[in-house]
């Protein structure tokens, strides 16, 4: 592979790229993805591959195994451009199938369409609501990149915007464009991007650092793996692009252990950068200089911080430091650093090739251009979603999102990790931006948008993020490590059933001094979850405190499981499952629960057939009397056993 | 043991030595043996000149080291946001009473390891287990007795 000498060249390569594949469709897996692999979409490429060899068409369809495709819900996901034509849920046993219709012929396999709200089918992945309402200008390009070809990038214009850094633009005129385009921070808390470029590039020395965050410690988010896996040029071409604007010639790509497929494609990534000469000396021929160098994380959620980061890129624990000097002046062995999260980077190039005032047009005021979201929890469309920013939360979950799962009703929407808050239907409505979001009392966050509904509790929730944070507060500062303990201590004792009057104004006033007090935004944010379900659901903390009662039927300690008598048809599903035989009855007998058995793990609940729908979760109510043992069961009309 | 000196050997090669890629390095050996015995810290030590207390601050502070041994086989079950609204607690006490292990534990017989870990990325799966790289999506108490059968 010959090294590229000059904007021409990469210009050439493209050229060659393009006309060789000129009149070739290709259909794409998404078997480059956790998700996807997860899923089983291996075995379908592996199909793909071999029948498409098996019918004597590989001259005609190239087989691509994509990154994320975004629709994770409906995995394994194949589509077929040009066409567009997706098919959801790919089993191997359809492969022979769609090759012979839909590849061979012009016919659709219709089963594996997918099918709206009202059962119609929809052949084009842009037709379909999931993706309709989406602007997929960062996540699109993975449906047609295999993320281990940088052919595939190269072949969609990708470097173009580096060539044209670097033979186009002076290193200010890069740093002034990304301000212009006011890009703001993807990983937590938007701040302005070129602002942060340019105190780095005007700190004194000559070495500087630029490093990319590919921490992702939000425990519910991961669309930072999913361009990482998928489109590893696209976050590279970002970085070599402002390490040019910032005068860096060494940079650090700080993943995860946990993500082993994000960390081999981008290995790969950036030895075939190197052996097309656009990473390493003399970058196509400009004479800059640039190497990029992969840091695994070895699993903390505080070393996401960024003077957490540049510490353990040193080879030392990753906490953080105060940051009296920020680290755009001060930061890995304490020279100039840049750090930015992975998303931020993978927009860069986009505003380079398209122009501020494109990136711009996209957006609110303060918030330009798009985000991705993974949508999750309680939601029918699970899945990476991308929207400019400014779309409201309920045209999120409910247009991209088709709603919530099995028409049970909404409750909240948790958005910004554990640093974030719970968002109440009443606000609903906001657009969603970074200084929208912090104003209600939650925040962007890295882009977690965890749906929630009637029987999830808000109590409970708060105390699962306390939990996450009171393992992962590093313990270097009290007000965060004692703080957010005792905090964690009375929210156990309030789903115990154990709350005393005063708890919940105890916890508030908790919160104002961890806030004030902590060290790094890990402590200063931890309240958050605490905050904002205590301001959107006082209730339901009172009805915990007072009336020992859990509204959601999920704090164990506060509910009881009751098999309602009228409604038992002794189907004898629950008394076989209970793992600690709690349940007597038996072949046309009232099943009935032994109380003081249970140990509550719901499987009655689950085992038992939705058509009688026998097992109840009470709280806040004593167990009806168990009718006498030895009662026949009542036969509903309808059913029979 | 001398052969498993030369190992860690070649690993501190690869890093040049270089005291700065020690966290890179502890990842390779306790992926190698999946977890990190005593003497390799200590060889660690001795050969890139770092106090053993500062190798145990970082083999104590991350969740990807064990200080003990691993069972052969890898159960994990994901406790993420997204996981834990679709009842992640549940998945794991079932998966706790099949093993008779906790989490963080493993079992006597050295087979099983229990550990959770926070979003896989496959929140449209959730609950996960994943057992040896297999990942299970909301396991029925039956399905979870069936996978751990198979493990041997
Ligand atoms: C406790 C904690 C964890 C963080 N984890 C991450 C992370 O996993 N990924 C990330 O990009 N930023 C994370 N951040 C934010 C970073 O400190 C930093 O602001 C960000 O990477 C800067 O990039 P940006 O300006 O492009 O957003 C974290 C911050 C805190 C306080
Ligand atoms: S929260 Fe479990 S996979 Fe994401």
């Amino acid at each position: 592979m010959a090294q590229f000498k000059s904007p021409a060249d990469l210009a050439r390569t493209r050229q060659r790229i393009i006309s060789r594949r000129a009149r070739k469709r290709f259909i794409a897996i998404n078997a480059s993805g956790t998700c996807g692999l997860a899923y089983g979409s291996d075995q379908v490429f592996q199909a793909f591959v071999a029948e498409i060899e098996r019918q004597g068409l590989t001259e005609q369809v190239g087989v691509r195994a994509t990154g994320c495709l975004g629709f994770c819900e409906n995995s394994p996901i194949a589509i077929i451009f040009p066409e567009e034509i997706s098919y959801f849920r790919v089993k191997p046993s359809d492969v022979p199938e769609i090759v012979s219709k839909t590849l061979a012929g012009k016919k659709l396999v219709n089963r594996l369409l997918y099918k709206d709200g009202n059962g119609k089918k929809i052949v084009r992945e842009g037709e379909i609501p999931f993706y309709k309402h989406q602007s997929r200008i960062v996540f699109g390009n993975n449906r047609l990149i295999d993320p281990k070809s940088i052919d595939d990038y190269i072949a969609l214009g990708g470097y173009s915007a580096l060539s044209k850094a670097l033979f186009e633009m002076s290193p200010e005129e890069v740093v002034e464009t990304v301000k212009r385009a006011n890009l703001r921070g993807r990983g937590g808390g938007g701040f302005p991007t070129g602002k942060k470029w340019e105190t780095t590039r005007n700190a004194p020395g000559e070495i500087k650092f630029v490093i990319v965050n590919a921490d992702e410690g939000d425990p519910g988010a991961y669309m930072d793996r999913s361009l990482l896996e998928g489109n590893p040029h696209s976050v590279l071409e970002g970085l070599i692009i402002g390490a040019y604007a910032i005068g860096s010639h060494e940079g650090y790509v700080y993943v995860r252990q946990e993500y082993p497929l994000a960390v081999e494609n981008l290995f790969i990534a950036l030895n075939q950068a190197r052996e097309y000469g656009l990473l390493g000396k003399n970058i196509i021929g400009s004479g800059f200089n640039f190497d990029v160098a992969i840091h695994r994380g070895a699993g903390a959620f505080v070393s996401g911080e960024s003077s957490a980061l540049m510490t353990a890129i040193e080879g030392r624990v990753g906490e953080p430091r105060p940051k009296y000097i920020r680290t755009a002046v001060s930061g890995i062995r304490e020279r100039p650093s840049n750090l930015n999260n992975v998303e931020t980077w993978a927009t860069v190039p986009l505003i380079i090739s398209k122009g501020a005032d494109w990136f711009t047009s996209i957006g609110t005021a303060e918030s330009k251009g798009t985000k991705i979201f993974s949508l999750v929890g309680k939601v029918n469309n699970t899945g990476l979603v991308e929207v400019p920013m400014g779309m409201t939360l309920r045209e999120i979950i409910y247009d991209i999102g088709g709603g919530i799962r099995q028409g049970k009703k909404f409750k909240a929407v948790q958005t910004g990790g554990p640093s974030g808050g719970c968002l109440p239907e009443s606000l609903i409505d906001i657009p969603v931006d970074f200084d929208e979001l912090t104003k209600v009392g939650s925040m962007m966050g890295s882009g977690g948008m965890i749906v929630m509904d009637e029987d999830d509790c808000m109590v409970d929730v708060a105390r699962y993020f306390l939990t996450f944070l009171a393992e992962e507060s590093c313990g270097k500062c009290i007000p965060c490590r004692e703080g957010i303990r005792q905090m964690l201590h009375i929210l156990i004792r309030i789903c115990d059933g154990q709350g005393q009057t005063g708890d919940i104004e105890l916890l508030e006033e908790l919160s104002e001094v961890i806030q004030d007090a902590s060290l790094c935004a890990l402590g200063t944010t931890a309240p958050n979850p605490v905050l904002s379900t205590i301001r959107n659901f006082r209730d339901e903390y009172e009805e915990h405190v007072k009336e020992r009662r859990c509204p959601s039927g999920v704090c164990k300690a506060l509910i009881s499981y009751y098999i309602q008598p009228e409604r038992c048809q002794a189907c004898l599903l629950c008394l076989r499952e209970c793992p600690v035989g709690a349940i007597t009855g038996g072949k046309n007998l009232v099943h009935v629960i032994d109380q003081d058995k249970c140990t509550k793990c719901g499987t009655c609940l689950e085992v038992c057939p939705p058509r009688f729908a026998a097992v109840l979760i009470l709280s806040g109510e004593p167990v009806p009397a168990a009718p006498p043992q030895g009662t026949k069961v009542e036969r509903t009309k309808g059913t029979q056993q | 043991m001398a052969q498993k000196l030369s190992k860690i050997d070649r690993i501190i090669a690869k890093y040049q030595a270089d005291k700065s890629a020690l966290i890179q390095m502890l990842l390779e050996i306790q992926r190698e043996n999946r977890w990190l015995p005593p003497k390799a810290l200590e060889r660690l030590s001795q050969r890139l000149g770092i106090p053993t207390n500062q190798i145990y601050h970082i083999a104590t502070f991350y969740k990807a080291f064990s200080l003990i041994p691993q069972g052969r086989h890898a159960v994990s079950v994901c406790l993420g946001t997204a996981c834990h609204v679709r009842g992640a607690p549940r998945l794991l006490d079932r998966v706790t009473d099949a093993l008779c292990i906790g989490p963080g534990e493993t079992s006597t017989d050295m087979k099983f390891t229990l550990s959770t870990v926070n979003c896989l990325g496959c929140c449209a799966l959730g609950p996960v287990m994943v057992v040896d790289g297999e990942y299970h999506g909301n396991p029925s108490g039956k399905e979870i007795k069936r996978v751990i059968a198979m493990c041997d």
